[in-house]
Order: C-alpha cells, then sequence, then structure tokens
C-alpha cells in the first residue's frame, strides 16, 4: 500500500487542504477502497452493498461524528427522484472532471476536487446500477473508460506519427512560423504527389509491368536498330534516350490492347480515366485545404480594428528558444511598431496624387515591357532550338543544345531583383508591394511556360506532319512486297511480314516526345535549385566564414552576410513545379514518381541548408495570413495546367504506332468503344442521348444560372456580415460615449432623479468593480474622463454591485433605484474600499 | 529518470493526466533543474519549491521577455516559487493543447506587473518596453499605449479589465502561440 497509515496526521496543512481531520481521514479510507476496487476487479462491486455498510458501521464506531451525507444516504430504498437526482449529480461530477484542465484553478485544488468527485462518481457509479441491469451498468462504465483510454493513447500515437515534425518544430523555432510554413507546404505537397502516385502506380504502371507484353516484344518497346549501340551511354540515358526513353517512364511504352491479362484489365480506359482523374482528386484537395483555410479566419481578416492591441499581446512568439531569433523578434516587433506608428501619422498626411499615380502607371508600363521582352527572348530561343535540332547534333555546343533551359533560369534570376527595383516608384504598403511583386514573378514564370508550350506545340505538329509522310511510306512499302511476292510466288495469300522488332520501321512519337521534354525541364530545374542553395547559400556562407578573418570590414554584419531564407521565391517555385508535373503525368507516368523522389530530397536538403547557411529574417514575415494567397495561386496553375492536357486529348490524333491509343481517331474514343461494347445496351443510348448538344446546352445555361445564384447569395451574406459589424462597433462606440459624456451630466441626472417618484423597475446594473487602491473616494468629478462614478459616487450611497467582470455592463449607476429600495443597493456587493 | 511507477502512484499519475493538458516528463525537466533539491519520490507528495532564478533558466523561458511575469504568476505566493503542482500548471497552460480562454485568462495574469487585476497604462508601458527592449523613444511608446487603450477599452475608464482583453484577444488570428 502506498498510502499513509489511518492514524497519520503529520502532514499538517501543507499537502492538499482538508477541511477537518475527520474528514481526512474518512476520504482516505474511501480512497483505499476505491484503490481495492480499482485493482480486484468488476467481480468486487457486486460485493459492494456489505462491504460499504461494513466500512460504514467500521467508520461510525472509529471516528467522530463528522462525515458527509453522502454516507448517510440509505442505498436500499431510494426512490425513482432520488435515483435521476443522484445520476444527475453523478453527471455533472463526471462532466467537472472532463473540464478539469480547462478550469484556470491551482492544481493543488484541481487534484483535490478532482479525487473527490473521482469518489463521488465510483461510489455512486455502483449504486444507481443496483438491481436493474447493474452489471450491464457497470460493464458500460467500463468499457467507457477504457474507450476515453484508448481514444487518448491513439492520439498521442497520430500526433508522433507525423512526417519530420520535429525538424519543422526545430526550424520554426529559430527562424519563426513564416520560414516553418514553407516546410509545412512542402509536406503538403510531398503527401499530395504520393497519393497521386499511388494512383498513377497501381492503376497504370504496375498493370502494364505485370501483365503486358515484355521488352522487346513489340517494335514499340524495343530500341530500335539504329540507335542500339549507343543506347546504354550515360549521356544518352541522361538526355532521357535509349534505353529510357522505351521504359515504362514515357507513353509510348504502353500497349493499345483492349484488355489485358488474365484479368481481363482495360490498359487504355484506365490510362485515360487516371490522367483526368488526377486532376480531379488534386481539384478536390486545393479547394478542400482552402475552405479550411478560410474558415479559420485565414486571409486578410479584420486589420484595422485592433492593430495596436494585438501587436503588443500577441506579437511575441513564445516558441522562440534561440537567443539569435529573439534578438531578431525584438528588432521586428520594434520595427513593426515604428511601421504602424508611421502609418498613423500618414493618415493625416496630404499626398500628391497625382504624381503617385504617374509614377505607379509609368512603373507598371516599364515592368510590362519588361515581360514583353522577356517572352519574345523565349520565344526566340526555342525557335532557334527547332532548328539547331534539325542540324547535326555532334556539330552544336552544349550551349545550343540547351540554350532554353539556359535562358529560362538567367530570366527567373535576374527579372525579380529588376522588377523590386522598379516597384520602389510605386511607393506602396509594403504588404501590397509584397502581393504585386509576387504577382509578377507569377506573370513572368507563366508568360515563360506558355511560350514554351506553344514552341513544344509546334514541335509536335511537326512530327505529325512526319508521322503522316511515314505512314504513307509504310503502306505503300507493304502493298509493294505484297504485290511483289504475289507476282514472284504466284498466289495471292500472303504470309505476313514479319520483322524484328528492332528493324521495324517506327513514326515518331509525338508524346514521348513532349513527355522527355516535361522530364529534362523538371530534371533541369532541379540541378538549378539544388546548385542555386549549394553555391548560393553554403558557399556564400563559408565564404563569409572563412573570409571574415582577414578582409577589412566585417563581412557578417555588413555585405554581404548570410543569405536569409527566401520565402516566397521557393514557394513560387514549388507550385510551378507542381504545374509542370500535372501537365507531364499524362505523357509521362514516372514523373510522379520521379516528382515523389524529389519533394524527398528537397525535404531533408533544404532543411540542412537553412539550419547551417541562413540567418533569420530581419523582418519576420507573418504566415497565417498569406496561406490562402498560396494556395490560390496553386489553383490557378491547376487550371492552367489542365487546359494543354484536355486540348490534346480532344483534339489531337494520338501516334498511330506507340502508346495505348494508338489505333484511334482521338483518345477519347476509348471511352465511346467502352461504352459501346463493354457497358449495356440502355447505357449506350443514355449517353448517346446525354451528347446531344440540345442537350448539353441547356444543362451548361443551368450551371451558368446556378454560379450567379450562389455568388449573389454569397455576396448578400457577405453584405450582411458587414451590417452586423458596423452595428456591433455603433453599439460600442455608443458606450463608449456614453460612458465617458455620463460623468458631467450625472449629477443633474442624479438630483433630477430625486425628484422621480418611484424608479425600481429598472434592475441593477452590473459592473465591474475597480479594485485598484489608487482611486480616492474624494476625487469625484474632477475629469470628465476619469475612473468610473464611483469616485463620484462616494457620497450616494448607492453603490454599483460587485459582480464578476462581463464585457458591457448595463447603464450606469445613476439609473438605479432611489433610496426606497436600498436592500438592493447597500446590502449586496459591499464595496471593497471602504 | 527512472521508472515512472516509483515516482509517482498511479492515482497520482491518473490525477495529474486528467487535470493536465501535457504531464510526461515533467517530472525528469523539474528534478534536472536541481537535482539535490527535488526528490524522486513523489509518492509521499513532499513540499518542495524551486526557486524563480532556477526556472527562468529553462531553454522554454530564457528567451521570453515575459518569463519573470510568467513565473510569477502562476506561483501561489506571488514570488516566483514553483512547487512542483504549479510547474506542471504552468507547462499544461503553454501546452499546444490549452484552449484558447484558459490562455487568455492566464495572458492576462502575465500582463498585469502591478497585480490589480486591469491593465493600466503602466502596465502597457512595461510589457512595450520589454517586448522591443526600449527601443522605442518615449513618446513612441505614450502613442502606443494610448492607441491600445483606445482600441480595447469599451467602458471607458481608460484600463483594460479582463473583459475587454478577452473580447480583444478573441478576435486576434495569432493568439494561440
Amino acid at each position: 500500500m502506498r498510502h499513509q497509515g489511518k492514524g497519520d496526521e503529520g502532514r499538517g496543512p501543507n499537502r492538499k487542504e482538508p477541511k477537518l481531520p475527520g474528514e481526512k481521514l474518512q476520504m482516505r479510507s474511501v480512497m483505499r477502497r476505491a484503490k481495492k476496487i480499482r485493482v480486484k476487479g468488476r467481480k468486487e462491486e457486486e460485493r459492494l452493498p456489505n462491504r460499504r455498510k461494513r466500512i460504514r458501521i467500521r467508520r461510525r464506531r472509529e471516528i467522530s461524528p463528522v462525515s458527509s451525507s453522502e454516507d448517510e444516504s440509505d442505498e436500499e430504498s431510494m426512490s425513482e427522484g432520488e435515483i435521476a437526482a443522484l445520476k444527475e449529480q453523478v453527471e455533472e461530477k463526471k462532466k467537472l472532471i472532463a473540464t478539469l484542465r480547462n478550469k484556470p484553478w491551482r492544481m493543488k485544488r484541481r487534484l483535490v476536487l478532482l479525487k473527490e468527485a473521482q469518489e463521488f462518481v465510483e461510489k455512486f457509479e455502483g449504486a444507481l446500477g443496483k438491481g436493474r441491469g447493474k452489471k450491464l451498468y457497470a460493464f458500460k462504465v467500463m468499457m467507457t473508460k477504457k474507450l476515453i483510454k484508448f481514444n487518448r493513447d491513439f492520439e498521442n500515437f497520430k500526433t508522433a506519427c507525423i512526417p519530420w515534425e520535429r525538424k519543422i518544430k526545430e526550424v520554426e523555432s529559430h527562424f519563426g512560423s513564416s520560414v516553418a510554413s514553407y516546410f509545412i507546404f512542402l509536406r503538403w505537397m510531398y503527401g499530395l504527389n504520393l497519393i497521386l502516385f499511388g494512383f498513377m502506380f497501381g492503376l497504370v504502371v504496375l498493370p502494364e509491368v505485370l501483365m503486358g507484353l515484355p521488352y522487346g516484344s513489340i517494335p514499340r518497346k524495343t530500341v530500335p536498330r539504329s540507335e542500339q549501340d549507343t543506347a546504354m551511354d550515360f549521356s544518352v540515358l541522361f538526355d532521357f534516350g535509349g534505353y529510357c526513353k522505351y521504359s515504362i517512364l514515357f507513353y509510348g511504352y504502353y500497349n493499345n490492347e483492349r484488355t489485358i491479362g488474365v484479368l481481363k484489365f482495360r490498359l487504355p480506359l484506365s490510362y485515360l480515366l487516371t490522367g483526368v482523374g488526377i486532376f480531379g482528386y488534386s481539384l478536390m484537395v486545393v479547394i478542400r485545404t482552402m475552405a479550411r483555410n478560410a474558415n479559420e479566419g485565414g486571409d486578410g481578416g479584420d486589420e484595422g480594428e485592433f492593430t495596436f492591441s494585438w501587436k503588443m499581446f500577441t506579437s511575441w512568439d513564445y516558441l522562440i528558444g534561440n537567443p539569435e531569433t529573439a534578438d531578431n523578434k525584438y528588432a521586428s516587433i520594434t520595427t513593426s511598431f515604428k511601421e504602424s506608428i508611421v502609418d498613423e501619422k500618414e493618415n493625416q498626411k496630404n499626398e500628391n496624387i497625382h504624381l503617385r499615380r504617374f509614377l505607379r502607371i509609368l512603373a507598371n508600363i516599364m515592368i510590362l515591357c519588361c515581360l514583353g521582352g522577356s517572352g519574345y527572348l523565349i520565344y526566340f530561343v526555342v525557335k532557334r532550338s527547332q532548328d539547331f535540332a534539325k542540324m547535326d547534333p555532334a556539330s552544336l555546343t552544349w550551349f545550343q543544345k540547351n540554350e532554353v533551359e539556359f535562358v529560362m533560369s538567367l530570366l527567373g534570376l535576374v527579372c525579380p531583383p529588376l522588377f523590386e527595383t522598379i516597384a520602389e516608384l510605386e511607393d506602396y504598403h509594403p504588404r501590397i508591394a509584397l502581393k504585386w511583386q509576387l504577382g509578377r514573378i507569377f506573370a513572368l514564370f507563366l508568360g515563360n511556360l506558355y511560350t514554351f508550350l506553344f514552341a513544344l506545340f509546334d514541335e509536335v505538329n511537326a512530327k505529325l506532319e512526319t508521322e503522316q509522310e511515314l505512314k504513307n511510306a509504310t503502306e505503300w512499302a507493304i502493298h509493294e512486297y505484297n504485290a511483289n511476292y504475289s507476282s514472284y510466288y504466284n498466289t495471292t495469300d500472303v504470309p505476313p511480314l514479319v520483322v524484328n522488332p528492332a528493324d521495324a520501321v517506327r513514326g515518331p512519337c509525338w508524346e514521348t516526345a513532349v513527355g522527355i521534354e516535361f522530364v529534362k525541364l523538371i530534371v533541369s530545374d532541379m540541378q538549378v535549385t539544388f546548385l542555386t542553395i549549394l553555391i548560393g547559400d553554403f558557399g556564400r556562407a563559408i565564404t563569409v566564414r572563412f573570409l571574415n578573418y582577414c578582409w577589412c570590414w566585417d563581412l557578417e554584419a555588413g555585405i554581404p552576410s548570410y543569405a536569409e531564407f527566401d520565402i516566397s521565391g521557393n514557394v513560387l517555385g514549388l507550385i510551378f513545379n507542381q504545374g509542370m508535373i500535372w501537365m507531364g503525368a499524362f505523357y509521362a507516368p514516372g514523373l510522379v514518381g520521379l516528382n515523389v523522389l524529389r519533394l524527398l530530397t528537397s525535404m531533408y536538403f533544404q532543411c540542412w541548408a537553412v539550419m547551417a547557411c541562413n540567418v533569420p529574417h530581419e523582418r519576420v514575415f507573418k504566415a497565417s495570413r498569406s496561406n490562402n494567397f498560396y494556395m490560390g495561386l496553386l489553383l490557378l496553375v491547376l487550371f492552367l495546367s489542365l487546359l494543354p492536357v484536355v486540348y490534346t486529348i480532344m483534339t489531337l490524333p494520338p501516334s498511330f504506332d506507340c502508346g495505348p491509343f494508338s489505333g484511334q481517331d482521338r483518345m477519347y474514343d476509348v471511352v465511346m468503344e467502352t461504352i459501346t461494347q463493354d457497358l449495356p445496351a440502355f447505357m449506350g443510348t443514355i449517353f448517346t442521348y446525354a451528347t446531344n448538344p440540345g442537350l448539353i446546352m441547356p444543362a451548361v445555361l443551368l450551371m451558368v444560372l446556378a454560379i450567379y445564384y450562389l455568388n449573389t447569395v454569397s455576396k448578400g451574406y457577405q453584405q450582411a456580415n458587414l451590417d452586423l459589424k458596423k452595428k456591433m462597433k455603433m453599439a460600442r462606440d455608443e458606450e463608449k460615449n456614453r460612458r465617458n459624456n455620463k460623468d458631467s451630466t450625472n449629477q443633474v441626472m442624479k438630483d433630477l432623479e430625486d425628484l422621480l417618484p418611484n424608479k425600481s423597475l429598472i434592475p441593477p446594473p452590473t459592473e465591474e468593480e475597480p479594485k485598484s487602491t489608487k482611486m480616492k473616494p474624494g476625487s469625484a468629478g474632477k475629469g470628465v474622463n476619469l475612473q468610473k462614478e464611483v469616485s463620484l459616487a462616494a457620497p450616494n450611497p448607492r453603490r454599483p454591485v460587485a459582480h464578476p467582470p462581463r464585457a458591457r455592463g448595463g447603464p450606469p449607476g445613476h439609473l438605479r433605484g432611489p433610496l426606497p429600495g436600498p436592500g438592493r443597493g447597500r446590502g449586496r456587493g459591499a464595496p471593497p474600499r471602504t | 529518470m527512472g521508472n515512472k511507477q516509483t515516482i509517482f502512484t498511479d492515482e497520482q499519475l491518473d490525477a495529474y493526466q486528467v487535470s493536465l493538458f501535457s504531464f510526461s516528463r515533467l517530472h525528469g525537466r523539474y528534478h534536472e533543474l536541481a537535482p539535490h533539491l527535488v526528490p524522486m519520490d513523489y509518492t509521499n507528495e513532499p513540499d518542495c519549491k524551486l526557486p524563480l532564478a532556477l526556472i527562468v533558466n529553462m531553454p522554454e523561458l530564457k528567451e521570453n521577455p515575459f518569463r519573470n511575469r510568467i513565473v510569477e504568476s502562476f506561483s501561489e505566493d506571488g514570488m516566483g516559487n514553483l512547487s512542483f503542482n504549479e510547474f506542471v500548471d504552468m507547462f499544461s497552460v503553454l501546452s499546444e493543447m490549452a484552449p484558447r480562454e484558459l490562455k487568455a485568462i492566464y495572458a492576462f495574469k502575465i500582463y498585469d506587473f502591478n497585480v490589480d487585476n486591469y491593465l493600466c497604462k503602466e502596465d502597457l508601458e512595461k510589457t512595450l518596453n520589454k517586448l522591443t527592449k526600449e527601443e522605442l523613444t518615449p513618446e513612441e511608446v505614450e502613442l502606443v499605449c494610448e492607441k491600445t487603450i483606445e482600441e480595447a477599452d469599451l467602458d471607458g475608464d481608460h484600463k483594460l479589465s479582463f473583459a475587454d482583453f478577452e473580447n480583444m484577444i478573441s478576435r486576434a488570428p495569432d493568439f494561440l502561440r
């Protein structure tokens, strides 16, 4: 037994706050009994009543006649009403136990109350169930407890399972919540990509690998004879030619048999549906996340209302544990206060509006020119690369071969700082300037991406033409062969031409070419990112650290010093990469897997780089507000990457000899085929009716009307919201004014009231009692804006009631009932001061 | 750190876990602060308090400008000496799982320097100076405090009572940290 003996009174008042020695004794013995019961299990509960009786008798004999009323209750004869009342009490105690954490009490008090409540509950839980299904009741209770414990453990386990949580917390404590938000976003992306990879892998790649034809059996799966000697070269593999090109990574490998394997798996259908399903799933997830963020008051919120109060009370990040970060936080808080002060003062300033507008327009024109120039540059370079592609690859320099990627990366490095310098003309508030900056960089990347796509599209068209020629040539060749054969052997039964797969004439598979382009872009992007971090951040840090010993000025404090983590740049990079993955996944099923690997390495690499080479920001960027902004960008990018894929599915004819759709007119024909052949007949008719333009037009119209309606309703709600806010603000201001002004009119009003007969209908107000000892009763009536009217009311026996603080009390004291009702005014809540 | 079984009884453990938001490993931390003072065996509920100076040197609190006030507001005697119960209480409220209302109550106590249950102007000035390490000029401090009171004070007494504070804090998006 770990508890103290019965007679041990020597604890003293230190331990808990027991009321009387006798009761303490009784509590202890009750607890002991409770413990015994719990230890020995349910069976004991059956013997409970006897034991209780015995103990009761024993206790009555041993201790002083102080006992709580609970023990005295006669359990044998409890009526229905008593049972109900007891049950209610038990429920109350249980609720107390459940909410014990939330109460702002001292630990000791909590422990005491907890013990009492637990004893009460245990004692009477058994009693309540007595007689009528007692066992079942006790069993239910035990199961509930077990369930609660299980839930708690499960929650703990779930929290421990979140990947990288400790790493991210470490970054957060050093760099603040804004940098950590990038890593949280990265982790979210990783999760999304993992699921997309699961889809692609499970539904497309795996069936082809397991049930499809192996490598080398048909032309599309074999490396052509002409390329075979270079197929294993590293440079060729690195360019995703050779064996890479004819593997599951790319579209061209997949066979177009309608069903494959024993399970009759419909690969072409699955390929198409997975490709489209990836977009659908991503869309759903992004919108769900956006809605969740918006619910938590994410974007913007009510900024003007409590600026200074919030800055004062909520700006300190309690999670910071590192001195350097703390210093930076102090500095950033100071700067932020100074900024707000300047803002305050600036509101009264009068600006030259025209000059400002002119400068802004000028800046925008300049930036538009930059964007246009960069777009044209990319187009030009891509055109040139097409010419290069026609020339002999051996005669080109490395630079000429990779000109496109090089130029795009260069633009990505040079333009953003350029935009920033131009933006200084505009003289916006920093937060707005940041949004403009992000918008412009976004436009830059977008323009580049689309120019790239158009160039790609030209290439595709060229390939399609070649294919047409090739197809004609092949047909003619076969025709010739048949003619020769029949004329030579004089038969009409011509055996089919058997050609080694490696020797067959191959069309230019444009989808694989597109897939290769995307994969190359992602890989080069990844290389550029890693190199930038390695050289830009790590190299810089090393130079600064080691050159500092032998340099004239302090490299660490002045220029160049250590790099800061560029949150917005990294986030935008992540978003654009995801866009490219979405676009390329249809043509290169292996791309999603590649991306998963990339994100994984990126997470570890960037975590290391941030901790090793970066310093915390000078101006800590508040993460919570802008999260929806990034999600919005992601959504936009998703739509934009959806368009090219859908366009190609609908309009471009697939290659005739590679991929799962070869032989069809359009890619979506697979779906039509499935409907006509595999589904029952009536479904086919339904679909024919559904695709009738006469039906589609009204459907589209209906959707447009629905959108319009929902939009109007939402606007109505927003308006109602604003109205309510306005009302609240008005009410608050009214309160303030009333309190402020009533001081001067108070005396007059009181005099007036004295003359009135009976005003006892007005309920007594509920006000907070100022407990500060600074006020003196005699300081009444001095200033209008002094403390409450208590000071004024010193000679007046009507005192405010001491209630617990509430947000807005009733009308102040002067409206109280006059002297005839002294009981209310004087009897209650004697003021603490006098 | 020892097996939990020998430090607390099952009931004590259970009681602590129900009354708090985060309990595991806390005894170890408490013990680390003053190994010669804090006993390993808590079954008899010994009475020992650690002084303020020891507690504010904990890594979680070291960089916090309000560390003294935090410890003081959790200590029963108001001087900052924490017994184990108060220690776990403090960390429970500061943990991430404590609800906003509870944190608001304790935040009010922390910022109330002169312990009069109101945030008067001097309290605000002290808060501000601690936050900015006294980098602002006196006029700026004055302006900020006035604006704060103007924004949050609902009943016009030029101090912030708990109701004002709670009303203001409940709208703040960044409060939970």
